[in-house]
């Protein structure tokens, strides 16, 4: 690898840490007054209680349990697909790994506040914790709440750990290529790396080993999340096939909320020489098959619902289907396999303009399922004298809009901070090409040693 | 702390500048070579490789299957509540927890491991160049013995500059 290629991906990748352009400021602020309006929101909320939401017997989870399962959903992007390709060792995976787990870190961030505001007294939320309390209460394992607790704590502290070890090597070269604080500061962030061939062994083998145990505990994440709803007897929740339905639909969602973060990435911090429509192409077919799958889990689901004619479970599927619910369950059918499956079926509109557009179609259609899978059920149980409906009050819909404006903020001031392109596994890549005219020139260097 | 050190442009030079510091008479062990990405295609980068990780992180497991264990079945007993008519220690739901927390205590075996065996945090020792940073390996040796014999064999392998510290 040549030294000015090593030059220019460090100037290229590095830019964004070092270069701030007005536009950057004002982003933050809009999008930073969007979070401290939801934060004033929902302050507002533990002040007034719940009655300021739109939730109410018999409906007690709407938006924001839709919004928790969701972002939990989101939250497999990064560190499950991250994970994966690295032990294929796909190539294509270097410039794509990093943004994706950034994803995971904040989505799971985000996703687990929401049980917390929808506890309505937020702060008794350590009660989900094992501690020694002095009156000898523990957890009640044997709720999928704590399940939830403990699922969501591996898997952040797991992903976190994914995302983190692998930037001390490029917190070091920021270190060594900056001046000042942020000299001292990436320095202190960089525990003193410095590249021997013992640290690069050991950091591989802890990413081999973290990448294996993240896929199981990424998969039990999302199964324990649909736990909370097929462990209830509810209408159309207790289900067997809940765990892996969501597990797919998570999957779905994450590959649509990464093809979207990167195609921002490429246009607003000039990364299209690391970002090429190859990446894109390849997470679209992948998209393709999520949806596809994600289409055969829905037919799956609501032929055996309506083969089995249960009347309950009929009474909401009917409601979704061709009743007040039926303008969301068609949105969402064309959200999530109608428009992804035109645009990505076809070579030709499988563009990053059209990945895009489908991964917008499918984050919209995932969040719309969420939602049908949590309200129509719990207003049509058992017995109709206990049906109700659901309207979101303002509290509830700015809370949500807050917490994209989160996201996307948290992912704005990551890559202002950290390369959001993992800089030494870029330069890593290079080597396969040239592995075969290297060993050429090695043996002869070993030749010319046993001479 | 000391060091002979030079900078090398490719891995085939750092190669040749590892051959030459062997056949001046030092080990592998006194030799460092610092690069700026993992170049698994020399014979240089084969040194340290085995490591107890695995194992380690397996252990690690092992003890976070042995406490999740020992605290559901613990605290379901400290407290004996009745939940839709399961049993006090109801083991399908305790696999979830144990699973959590085998996979959570091996992640940080391993992390903990890493850590250890790689020296971080640490120092930075006398031996080091921000211009690996720039694709530059280097080769070199911490508190030489015999400074001019390494300088020479550096310089044999092609290095631009010897660097003393």
């Amino acid at each position: 690898m040549s030294d000015a290629y090593t030059r220019q991906l460090n100037d290229d990748l590095l830019r964004p840490l070092l270069q701030t352009s007005w536009r950057f400021y004002l982003l933050v602020a809009v999008l930073g007054s969007i979070v401290a309006t939801g934060l004033g929101t929902w302050a507002w909320q533990m002040w007034n209680g719940f009655g300021v939401t739109g939730i109410n017997n018999p409906i007690f989870w709407a938006f924001y349990i839709t919004n928790f399962v969701f972002w939990i959903g989101i939250s497999h992007a990064g560190t499950l697909i991250s994970a994966i390709l690295r032990l294929v060792n796909a190539g294509w995976r270097r410039p794509v790994t990093r943004c994706a787990e950034v994803i995971t870190a904040f989505a799971l961030m985000i996703g687990a506040l929401f049980p917390i505001i929808h506890l309505g007294r937020p702060w008794l939320f350590f009660w989900l914790m094992p501690y020694p309390s002095e009156r000898l209460i523990w957890p009640n394992f044997r709720s999928p709440l704590v399940w939830d607790f403990f699922a969501i704590t591996t898997y952040l502290t797991g992903s976190v750990l994914f995302l983190v070890l692998p930037m001390i090597p490029d917190f070091a070269l920021v270190r060594d290529k900056t001046t000042g604080w942020r000299h001292r500061v990436y320095g202190a962030l960089a525990l003193g790396w410095t590249g021997t061939p013992k640290q690069w062994h050991r950091l591989e083998s802890a990413m081999s080993i973290m990448a294996i145990a993240i896929i199981p505990v990424a998969v039990s994440v999302h199964t324990i999340v649909s736990f909370d709803f097929s462990m209830a007897p509810v209408p159309m929740w207790h289900s067997t096939m809940f765990g892996p339905y969501f597990v797919a639909g998570a999957i779905f969602s994450g590959i649509a909320g990464l093809i979207i973060a990167m195609a921002a990435l490429r246009k607003f911090l000039h990364l299209e020489a690391y970002l090429h429509p190859l990446h894109f192409q390849n997470l679209g077919k992948l998209l393709l098959l999520m949806s596809l799958l994600w289409a055969y889990f829905v037919f799956a689901e609501r032929l055996t619902i309506w083969y089995g004619n249960e009347p309950s479970e009929i009474a909401v599927m009917n409601v979704t289907q061709r009743g007040s619910f039926a303008p969301l369950y068609w949105t969402m059918v064309v959200c999530n396999f109608v428009i992804p499956f035109t645009i990505l079926s076809i070579r030709k509109l499988r563009t990053i303009t059209g990945c895009v557009i489908a991964s917008f179609g499918v984050l919209i259609g995932m969040w719309l399922e969420r939602f049908l899978i949590v309200v129509p059920s719990l207003g049509h149980k058992y017995l109709p004298y206990s049906w109700g409906v659901y309207r979101p009050r303002p509290v509830e819909i700015m809370i949500t809009i807050s917490t994209f404006a989160a996201m996307t903020l948290l992912y704005v001031l990551f890559s202002k901070l950290v390369p959001i392109i993992s800089i030494w596994e870029m330069k890593a890549g290079q080597h396969p090409a040239h592995a075969s005219s290297e060993a050429v020139a090695h043996d002869a260097v070993l030749g010319e040693t046993r001479a | 702390m000391s060091a002979v050190y030079a900078l090398y442009p490719d891995g085939v030079s750092a190669q040749r500048a590892v051959n030459s510091l062997k056949a001046a008479g030092l080990g592998e062990d006194a030799i460092t070579v610092v690069t700026g990405e993992p170049l698994e295609h020399y014979q240089f980068f084969e040194t340290d490789k085995s490591t107890w990780m695995w194992y380690i992180a397996s252990f690690g497991g092992l003890v976070g299957l042995a406490f999740a264990t020992w605290l559901t079945r613990m605290t379901e007993l400290a407290w004996p509540l009745n939940t839709g008519n399961m049993p006090i220690v109801a083991w399908w739901p305790n696999l979830i927890i144990m699973f959590e927390m085998t996979m959570l205590f091996a992640i940080l075996a391993s992390v903990l491991t890493l850590l250890i065996t790689a020296g971080l945090p640490g120092r930075r020792g006398a031996i080091y160049d921000p211009q690996v940073m720039d694709g530059k390996i280097l080769v070199g040796v911490a508190n030489p013995r015999d400074a001019a014999a390494i300088e020479r064999a550096l310089a044999v392998a092609g290095a631009a500059e010897v660097i003393k510290k």
